[in-house]
């Protein structure tokens, strides 16, 4: 999967292929595999010391190099778009330390990194999702030891998380978490599906593309195998139901994306857009226009639509 | 406005411009050499490779230079070149006992063999400004007499150099200088620190990650690595009311040891240089218990270069965390493994904590609809109360 091979200039002194030694990505592998074996289990794992933040995808990161290869190819999104500043630092890492071919379109990627988004297209056979994951344990904000909470997730013991969202409906009417909204996998782990908006969590359940979570600083790695059931936590009272909007994008017109909003003046003007920059372009491009996209065209906002 | 035209790689590579530019400061101030902030600023350089992990002057020099003096920085800077070096071996462990003394003091014993060396302290310094340093940048200016104590001291050495030694110092520190702890355990009076059994390679948090509740080498470890500012603050907590620790100073030593190392193919020790050190050992009470006779416990802290204040506070912290094999109740922050060791780690804890400024707009507008829609429905239910009311009161 993987060669050694070494990026090297005149004043630099080499790294290795995809930064990391091949040491390290062995040992990483070897979480991995122990992660899809048992899905939504979180395997520990010697997270290294990374040339970029914590907490800033180190954990996506170190899966990413520990699976890249020569024949892959990257995208990178940061709250589903390409251009973010996080994605562009991360995709640019890739392509420095291992030389990679990178891509902003969905279907055309083998490894799909990301933070807070699922693209919007569906996945693929052979794709593999790599989140970036904060807070790997779903119960921490329940519990904050971890001494407790792996021995809550050893005996299946998620009543407390069901108590939580039951004082949620008993308060609000519903349940109030937006995103990182836990999941129960293969009927056996809950798992934090990293902070994805809850609109994303079905397209979790029976993916065909392997899912892998790194969590960098807290040191854990997860995964969920394909055809493997995602099931957000409910009550058959209160069905799960994710986020929808009044109105579709402003650019494209989609209707059943996730959107950002995007505030346009101070006198309280707002325009809704595709958070997955990808899929509004493509969507774009094969003539679907949006109420407002002529005015964003005339204003430079967005890439001339008239270019061929 | 709007952040769909792509310029977010064009921005970033413009950061790394005004950055080395905020770096370089103005150009009419001559530039640092890395040796004299190395030479210079020897304690900022002692914490950076605490932090880092790293025992390299050099390097943390160069670090401090490169993050403006942002000693988190430096240390992460520090981090992510540690992490890509290869492990050869494990040293011989270091006995601090041969010390190449430059201070050593003890709180428990008014003299003791070896004596008390106050060495380079700031300690008894007043902390009036020498402005002397200030105007004269190419002159070697030492000690100003109020601040090494010595009054008329710079006057009675040659060219004005307070740097000379006065003359009592010149003296040869005693060749023995035992370490205090050791002096009490020969009495029975000290808490027995034996290696577990085969004394095996402790373990490096580096390389695998933390399980709970940690072993002694695991905490030890993260707290040599941990912040200065945090292991302070935690070691006060146990001071002053959040833990009942009212230790004594057995004993502050900071100079030279050597590190050895056997390699494989040789089978016997080889010295590879010396490193500057401090190490503290705090004497706790401790009243004993059904097995152990009354005896003294041990907080221990060790650290890269002159730190005392570090290796202190992580000798009290070290022994708020022995409550689980002393079987005391873990009810204070500073006794609990977890809080101490997750929280210490400064670039863990900056990465996190920054990370709040990267774009969650994502995330955001799941709040929105959600507070939104939370609203609505309450209002849409206010209003219809209001309009039941008028009824209710015909």
């Amino acid at each position: 999967m993987t060669v050694h091979q070494s990026i090297t200039d005149e004043t630099r002194p080499a790294y290795n292929y995809a930064y990391l030694d091949e040491q390290t990505k062995r040992m990483i592998r070897r979480a991995l595999l122990k992660a899809v074996a048992i899905p939504g289990y979180q395997v520990p794992f010697g997270s290294r010391e990374m040339p970029l933040a914590r907490g800033w995808g180190t954990g996506g990161i170190q899966v990413t190099a520990a699976i890249i290869g020569p024949d892959d190819t990257l995208k990178v999104i940061d709250q589903g778009a390409d251009d973010t500043t996080n994605a562009v630092s991360i995709r640019r890492f890739f392509e420095r330390t291992a030389d990679a071919r990178t891509t902003e379109a969905t279907d055309e990627a083998t490894i799909i990194q990301t933070r807070h988004r699922i693209p919007e297209a569906p996945l693929k056979a052979g794709q593999i999702m790599v989140y970036q994951v904060p807070q790997p344990e779903p119960l921490r904000k329940l519990e904050p030891r971890e001494a407790e909470t792996r021995k809550m997730h050893a005996w299946a013991e998620y009543g407390l998380m069901q108590v939580k969202l039951y004082e949620n409906i008993a308060r609000f009417g519903e349940v109030t978490t937006t995103y990182d909204y836990p999941v129960m996998v293969n009927g056996r782990y809950v798992m934090a599906p990293s902070p994805i908006p809850k609109f994303d969590n079905p397209k979790m359940q029976m993916s065909p593309a392997l899912q892998l979570f790194g969590a960098g600083r807290e040191k854990r790695i997860y995964a969920v195998p394909p055809h493997t059931s995602v099931r957000s936590l409910d009550f058959d009272d209160h069905p799960f139901r994710i986020q929808s909007w009044e109105q579709p994008c402003a650019l494209c017109g989609a209707a059943d994306s996730y959107l950002d909003e995007v505030v346009i003046d101070d006198q309280g003007g707002r325009m809704f857009v595709c958070s997955d920059s990808h899929h509004c372009e493509t969507r774009r491009a094969d003539g679907h226009r949006g109420a407002m996209l002529a005015d964003a065209s005339a204003l430079h906002l967005v890439e001339d639509e008239a270019k061929p | 406005m709007y952040v769909a035209v792509k310029g977010g790689e064009a921005a970033i590579l413009a950061t790394h411009d005004l950055v080395a530019e905020a770096r370089r400061g103005d150009e009419s101030v001559p530039e640092l050499a890395v040796a004299q902030i190395r030479e210079q600023m020897g304690l900022a350089c002692g914490r950076v490779m605490n932090e880092g992990s790293l025992y390299d002057p050099d390097l943390a020099a160069l670090a401090l230079k490169q993050a403006q003096g942002d000693a988190i920085e430096a240390a992460f800077l520090m981090r992510a070149y540690r992490t890509t070096l290869p492990r050869f071996g494990s040293s011989e462990p270091l006995d601090t006992a041969t010390m190449a003394i430059r201070r050593r003091v003890s709180a428990t014993y008014k003299d003791l063999p070896g004596g008390q060396v106050l060495g380079p302290t700031y300690d008894y310094t007043h902390r009036l400004f020498d402005f002397s340093l200030m105007d004269s940048p190419d002159v070697m200016v030492g000690l100003d007499p109020t601040i090494s104590g010595q009054e008329g001291a710079s006057r009675a050495t040659a060219a004005g150099d307070a740097r000379v030694k006065p003359e009592h110092d010149v003296k040869p520190l005693d060749s023995h200088m035992p370490r205090v702890p050791d002096i009490l355990g020969a009495e029975g009076l000290m808490e027995e620190e034996a290696p577990p059994e085969g004394d095996p390679r402790p373990f490096d948090l580096t390389r695998e990650p933390v399980t709970f509740p940690a072993d002694r080498d695991v905490r030890l470890q993260a707290m040599a690595r941990g912040d200065e500012g945090f292991m302070l603050g935690l070691g006060y907590s146990v001071q002053r009311g959040y833990g009942n620790s009212h230790p004594f100073v057995g004993e502050i030593r900071v100079g030279e040891v050597a590190v050895e190392f056997v390699p494989e193919e040789l089978g016997f020790a080889v010295d590879l240089g010396d490193i500057t050190l401090t190490e503290c050992q705090m004497v706790n009470q401790f009243a004993g218990s059904k097995e152990v006779p009354p005896q003294f416990t041990r907080g221990y802290g060790l650290s890269f270069g002159h730190s005392e204040r570090k290796a202190m506070s992580m000798s009290l912290v070290d022994r708020a965390l022995k409550c689980r094999e002393l079987g005391e109740a873990a009810t204070y922050p500073a006794q609990q493994d977890e809080f101490v060791l997750y929280h210490s780690d400064n670039v863990e804890a900056a990465g996190f904590v920054e990370h709040l400024k990267l774009p969650h707009y994502v995330d955001f507008q799941g709040e929105l609809e959600l507070i939104r829609r939370i609203r609505k429905e309450r209002e849409k239910r206010l209003a219809e109360q209001q309009e039941a009311l008028p009824e209710a009161a015909e």
